[in-house]
């Protein structure tokens, strides 16, 4: 059933006000992270109160605009839109703490624009999230790409400047050149840009061209490219240039996750199961990203600065989420939507992390942190526990993914073998890139003539977020019913 | 007249008052010589045309395809040439964006214009006068009149407030618009041969032999294309906008090169139907390389201004694109494209015009890196460079989507041509956008910068609520257009068939 509610505008528009009311307060650091925190609680509860009606089936919606026939802008709520809305919300008021500990701890300039752009940012996460059709959701997406430039770009250096040049001609480049021809070819096909109502049916009539349709949604799988699929992913390690939060929100959690959700969203609500397999594309497309998820592991295992190492480890797991889609298994597709949250919480904690360790020691690279867990602790077990989700080991959320994608491989009729075995060797590459540096952290030697002295944990408003995300990691893989009911709403 | 014009007894002479009203301003400013006072009255006499055109939006039937509050007098009874106006769902935007733009072009040039403010004024005005006849006037001597009227001011504004190569870019714009006027002329003399008449809607119901019909288009286009300005008529543009003065950039932008798209879809496509089958692919694909040129040449230069010039071709090339699709969606997204470039253009043009005030100079090294010490003037900037660049959301996207979606309907793979071209336009926007708000950040030379003052908020807000209006909610402005679109697509239509061998050769 569909309830019109305006808590979706609301929910909107408290990141949009936010932000506007953070550029005023620039002179009042105090007061202007205290509307951070204010407009990221404010976003939160909003989300949650929208839970009973779309767990009771409903489907919340709003029209904002009407464009031209078919082309609006309006927004939903609905199982899928609920998981990627809780996730950034909830995330984002974890990181108002976290960047306040680090920009402050850094003594970073610009913190105005710093803290107004992140939450624009998370103004055109949540669209898209919310986005109920095509053009929606591609408005909001433009906006996450020209709102995170300048976050990119924060140091203002040349190491930044090329930076954030190439995440913007990425993104831009793929947006105008791929999915603005597909978004309009399918309007020309259809005569609307709606998403379905079920992740069956699609919006192509049964008799349109295979060929054309075949060619959109190759379109829209390269179009979206904040999801990081190689051969375009090449964005998102030099985005890490950017402060700690930053990679650790957005190229974690918002940016990325906004590429993989609206790209299984088009998958499944504009295209739709049948006409997935109808035209024999689920298959080409597991493969597809299988090779991004085993490629990038095997950069992540070359890299030893962190972040880098955890940008390409954020490559290949998004890669799973898509996967999971294109298994079109009951179980693949809950187990690829799930991982939505289950690697948010854990790729941020991991991210804060490595802020944390930067500030603490000025540490970049994992072969200087050796022995430095016994100097960390905390910080560190964190970092164990969100490795362990990363792999995929029980309790730890990952795990529940892991579980959902071998059974949505075994659900298949055919190539379920060559599945699970991507599926194990890249948990083996997993393992082989993440454990080392726990292990060289707590047991390792320290460099010769490195003392640590003078190195204590981060400050507690960086501290308490990465905590609580790993416990969170924690808390959804001893119950994943928590989120698994919001996927279970989307396969019905 | 009833066939084609509606006039409606007890109702005022609106058109007439709209072309009168800044040519009686003009004359009174002649008796005063005073800046200050100049500049306030022409404030107000444009300001006063703009609420005039409201009753005129206000007032439209959108029910008839006729033309309407119009105003028949005899002027030359002997060649049966009269004083005919009157307003359609394609003329009417055009004529109420000139009457907003012109109050901003005042307000553009108060502190901008240092010497000979009267004149200057006295030019605006008379530039409206001529360019609201022109939009109006349905009989074609006066159309004539009105068109060359409108040269002599902007040859002034350019030649005499221009910049340093004022004269050359002055006398290349006269030129090449002069040219393509001599053709106009000889095609309007050719169709008074055959028809016996000068009035515009007359000669539209006339038939027309297949070899007169060419050449009359050959005559209409190079005209018209001199004036878009079309891939390769384009180089007196860049010229003519770096030179000329910023009322002088947003008045040529913004409204003069919509004369040329106007003229294509009021004499070209009705009175010459059979002609614009035959050489709808050629324009088709010149309009796409106007697009590709405009965007890699924008994409190489270091003065905006001939940054956003070459942009313009780019984006007048989607107009005409739009308009030879010869369909619903193609020409009524070109229509509102020409709004769109009009408030976009017109607003960017100012914005560099509010630079160059400052610093004096135009290169984007200079500008680099204002943004710190103009924060209000970068977020007005950003606006209109998403707009131009058509992120969704603003008045280009809906123009751009619609002429795409037009294009995708008929034309996959010319349309698909095109694309790069959306591309580009992200990409020297952005580029400027990145230079000017960030680049060179220290620029000592910048520190003593002040941000916009009121009147020049005051004159790029206005452009700014349009930019969001028409992109998020465009029905009350297409509303207007879809009975005349409708009825101009059945007048090419009627006539001819559709695929000619030519088109079917050159678009797959």
């Amino acid at each position: 059933m569909e309830i019109v509610s305006c808590k979706l505008l609301y929910a909107l528009l408290a990141p949009l006000i936010g932000a506007l009311v953070v550029m005023r307060c620039g002179k009042h650091p105090d007061l202007r992270e205290g509307v951070s925190v204010v407009a990221s609680v404010a976003m939160f509860c909003l989300v949650l109160s929208m839970i009973p009606d779309v767990l009771a089936g409903n489907r919340l919606v709003y029209n904002l605009f009407n464009i031209l026939p078919g082309v609006t802008v309006t927004l939903r709520a609905d199982g899928m839109s609920m998981i990627f809305a809780i996730v950034s919300s909830f995330l984002w008021m974890l990181a108002v703490f976290y960047s306040m500990g680090y920009m402050r701890a850094l003594q970073e300039h610009a913190q105005t624009r710093f803290n107004a752009c992140f939450a624009l940012a998370l103004f055109g996460a949540i669209g898209v999230a919310f986005s109920d059709n095509l053009f929606t959701m591609y408005l909001f997406y433009e906006i996450v790409s020209i709102c995170t430039y300048p976050l990119v770009a924060h140091h203002q250096d040349r190491e930044s400047y090329s930076g954030a040049r190439k995440y913007i001609i990425y993104l831009t480049t793929t947006a105008k050149g791929l999915l603005l021809p597909a978004m309009i070819l399918i309007y020309v096909l259809t005569g609307t840009l709606d998403f379905a109502d079920n992740i069956n049916t699609g919006i192509f009539p049964t008799d349109a061209n295979s060929a054309l349709v075949t060619m959109l949604y190759v379109f829209c799988l390269l179009g979206f490219a904040k999801s990081g699929i190689m051969p375009l992913h090449n964005w998102l390690p030099s985005a890490m240039v950017a402060p700690t939060p930053v990679s650790a929100l957005l190229h974690a959690v918002a940016v990325v996750k906004v590429g993989v959700f609206s790209t299984t969203r088009v998958m499944l609500y504009v295209f739709g199961t049948s006409t997935m397999e109808a035209l024999n594309l689920g298959i080409p497309t597991a493969y597809f990203v299988s090779f991004t998820i085993l490629a990038a592991s095997v950069i992540a295992l070359s890299k030893d600065n962190l972040k880098a190492r955890l940008a390409y480890s954020t490559v290949s797991q998004l890669s799973y989420i898509i996967l999971g889609v294109a298994l079109l298994t009951t179980s693949g597709i809950q187990g690829g939507l799930v991982h939505i949250a289950n690697h948010a919480f854990a790729k941020i904690t991991l991210f804060f992390c490595a802020g944390a360790i930067y500030v603490a020691s000025h540490k970049k690279n994992i072969s200087e942190m050796s022995g430095l867990g016994r100097t960390m602790p905390f910080t560190f077990a964190a970092f164990a526990i969100a490795s362990l989700s990363m792999i995929g080991v029980p309790p730890v959320a990952g795990f529940v993914t892991k579980w959902k994608l071998l059974m949505g491989a075994l659900q298949m009729e055919a190539h379920y073998i060559g599945i699970i075995l991507i599926l194990l060797t890249s948990t083996l590459l997993n393992v082989a890139y993440f454990a080392p540096v726990t292990i060289k952290a707590f047991f390792g030697k320290p460099p010769a003539g490195e003392k640590f002295a003078g190195i204590k944990e981060a400050p507690l408003a960086m501290l308490i977020p990465l905590l609580l995300a790993a416990f969170i990691s924690v808390l959804i893989g001893i119950f994943p019913e928590f989120m698994m009911c919001f996927v279970k709403a989307v396969t019905g | 007249m009833d066939g084609f014009l509606i006039i409606k007894d007890g109702v005022p002479p609106f058109l007439s008052i709209l072309i009168f009203l800044p040519l009686a301003g003009a004359l009174v400013l002649l008796l005063f010589n005073n800046d200050h006072f100049a500049k306030i009255w022409s404030l107000v006499v444009t300001l006063l045309t703009a609420a005039c055109s409201i009753p005129v939006y206000l007032g439209f039937d959108l029910t008839t395809h006729k033309y309407q509050f119009g105003e028949h007098h005899a002027w030359i009874p002997a060649w049966d040439i009269n004083y005919t106006l009157g307003i359609d769902g394609i003329s009417l935007l055009l004529v109420m964006m000139t009457t907003l733009i012109m109050p901003l072009c005042v307000l553009g040039s108060w502190s901008y214009i240092k010497k000979r403010v009267r004149e200057f004024m006295i030019c605006l005005l008379i530039m409206e006068t001529s360019m609201i006849g022109v939009f109006v006037s349905l009989d074609f001597v006066l159309f004539y009149v009105l068109w060359e009227a409108m040269l002599i001011p902007m040859y002034l504004m350019i030649a005499i407030w221009g910049g340093p190569r004022k004269v050359y870019a002055s006398t290349k714009f006269f030129l090449y618009t002069l040219a393509g006027s001599v053709l106009l002329l000889v095609a309007i003399i050719a169709l008074y041969l055959q028809t016996g008449s000068f009035s515009i809607p007359a000669m539209m119901g006339h038939e027309y032999s297949y070899l007169f019909q060419i050449l009359v288009f050959l005559a209409f286009f190079l005209a018209f294309a001199i004036k878009v300005p079309m891939f390769p008529f384009h180089t007196w543009l860049p010229a003519a906008h770096v030179e000329a003065p910023t009322a002088g950039s947003v008045i040529l932008a913004s409204i003069l090169l919509k004369m040329g798209t106007y003229g294509f879809l009021r004499f070209c496509l009705p009175i010459t139907p059979e002609a614009t089958i035959t050489f709808m692919p050629y324009i088709l694909w010149l309009s796409v390389a106007g697009i590709l040129y405009g965007g890699f040449t924008a994409l190489a230069q270091h003065d905006m201004k001939k940054l956003i010039a070459y942009s313009s071709v780019g984006h007048m090339g989607f107009v005409t694109l739009g308009i030879f699709l010869l369909n619903k969606n193609g020409v009524e997204g070109a229509i509102l494209q020409m709004i769109n470039h009009g408030v976009t253009t017109g607003a960017l043009f100012l914005c560099v015009g509010m630079i160059y005030e400052r610093t004096h100079s135009r290169e984007l090294a200079d500008g680099a890196g204002v943004g710190k010490f103009m924060p209000w003037y970068v977020t007005f900037l950003a606006f209109f460079s998403l707009s131009s660049l058509a992120f969704p959301g603003t008045n280009s996207f809906v123009g751009e989507f619609m002429i795409l979606v037009g294009g995708f309907t008929k034309y996959k793979i010319l349309t698909a041509c095109a694309i790069p071209g959306a591309v580009l336009a992200a990409a020297y926007m952005l580029r400027m956008l990145q230079k000017v708000v960030w680049g060179g950040t220290n620029n000592p030379s910048h520190t003593g910068l002040l941000d916009l003052n009121m009147r020049e908020i005051l004159t790029l807000a206005p452009l700014l609520v349009f930019v969001f209006w028409i992109g998020l909610s465009p029905e009350p402005f297409l509303a207007v257009m879809h009975t005349s679109v409708s009825h101009l697509l059945a007048q090419v239509s009627n006539t001819v068939d559709p695929s000619s061998a030519m088109a079917s050769l050159m678009l797959p």
